[in-house]
């Protein structure tokens, strides 16, 4: 009985940790990079092992509360290794609470993407995008963002 | 006015374009950087070979961890082709206490590492090479005159977490080239790497 149970904890908690991160290809941040409503899109990339990165985390998370009523997006892209997903990501996440919305990117050769996603981007990490898809403004920024280049971008971006 | 405007806005934004770093074509910029066995490393020390395969990389990110072992078998494969590896620390040990000097010597030791790894301890090489992530690969030519050029900036190849699935050697089919009296195609490549830590 004990086996059963811990066996059903054991899938609840793969299942749950599960829907925290989906794994995607480059067509699906494509999809949210050619968006035409007036959401404000906040995509950060990122990875656990990145020290800069998780230094400004915080101000995402942050935002993610303060825009939680509002047309403002945030999405954290991890650059881990899909294989880290279940060893570090989903940890990590927990340990953290992050509370936003997470994908994990999974495409080889980033020197067929890195382009796609923006031209400017040497491929360094963190980065950071932050686009309107109506009024088609888009800011890119390849280094740490401070909090207040975060909401003050976020705020211009949604006038 | 309106000439000497231009004028000026052409100044700006060719100090802009230099301050983004070395392109293909351009004659690298020589330096004078300690190696781990204390001695300074020059590009002119790399006069007797054709080439010179520098790469910006570090103890502590673990793309320049991942690449490591590749980064020691193409120096194996290429030094004695005249295309040795110069392995460079850019990053700020201050930020990153795994990058220091004595880390560095440490982890050349674990590794047997067969190149020279020299730190940039002002970061001004990195800066003006446009180094902005670890690793970050610049495949120098050597010309007829001694100086050298860049032929090739970019990505070791185009799968970083698993060797076997790799299927594009960026680096080594650009050092083929150049063996073969070739231009690199492609010349240039991206990938993602760990920024560089620069000072505060």
């Amino acid at each position: 009985m004990n086996r059963i149970f811990t066996l059903f904890l054991g899938i609840f908690a793969y299942c749950s940790a599960h829907a925290q991160v989906e794994v995607v290809s480059l067509a699906k941040l494509e999809a949210v990079l050619s968006s035409s409503t007036d959401t404000v899109h906040v995509i950060n990339f990122w990875a656990t092992w990145c020290k800069p990165c998780i230094e400004e985390l915080p101000y995402f998370e942050e935002a993610h509360s303060f825009y939680a009523s509002s047309n403002v997006r945030i999405l954290l892209v991890s650059l881990d290794m899909s294989s880290e997903l279940e060893r570090t990501l989903l940890p990590f996440i927990k340990k953290k609470k992050l509370q936003s919305e997470i994908v994990l990117l999974n495409e080889p050769d980033p020197n067929a993407w890195i382009d796609k996603i923006e031209p400017s981007w040497t491929g360094s990490l963190p980065a950071t995008i932050i686009f309107n898809g109506t009024s088609k403004k888009r800011l890119f920024f390849e280094r740490q963002i401070t909090k207040e280049e975060l909401f003050s971008t976020i705020q211009q971006m949604k006038e | 006015m309106k000439t000497f405007m231009l004028a000026l806005f052409m100044m700006c934004a060719t100090s802009l374009y230099s301050a983004e770093g070395l392109k293909v074509g351009d004659n690298a910029i020589d330096f004078s950087l300690k190696n781990i066995d204390g001695s300074m490393v020059s590009l002119s020390d790399y006069a007797k070979g054709n080439g010179v395969v520098v790469i910006f990389t570090c103890n502590h990110c673990p793309f320049s961890i991942a690449y490591e072992e590749r980064i020691i078998n193409l120096h194996n494969a290429f030094v004695s082709k005249g295309y040795p590896v110069l392995a460079i620390n850019p990053n700020d040990p201050v930020s990153v206490p795994e990058d220091s000097f004595e880390k560095m010597i440490e982890r050349s030791k674990e590794k047997n590492f067969p190149f020279n790894y020299v730190i940039d301890e002002t970061q001004s090489i990195a800066r003006q090479y446009g180094a902005t992530r670890t690793p970050h690969v610049f495949l120098l030519k050597k010309q007829s005159n001694n100086a050298f050029t860049v032929a090739y900036i970019g990505a070791i190849d185009d799968n970083h977490s698993d060797v076997a699935s790799v299927k594009q050697t960026y680096l080594s089919n650009a050092i083929d080239a150049l063996i073969a009296q070739k231009s690199p195609a492609p010349e240039s490549t991206k990938a993602i790497g760990c920024s560089i830590k620069w000072k505060k």
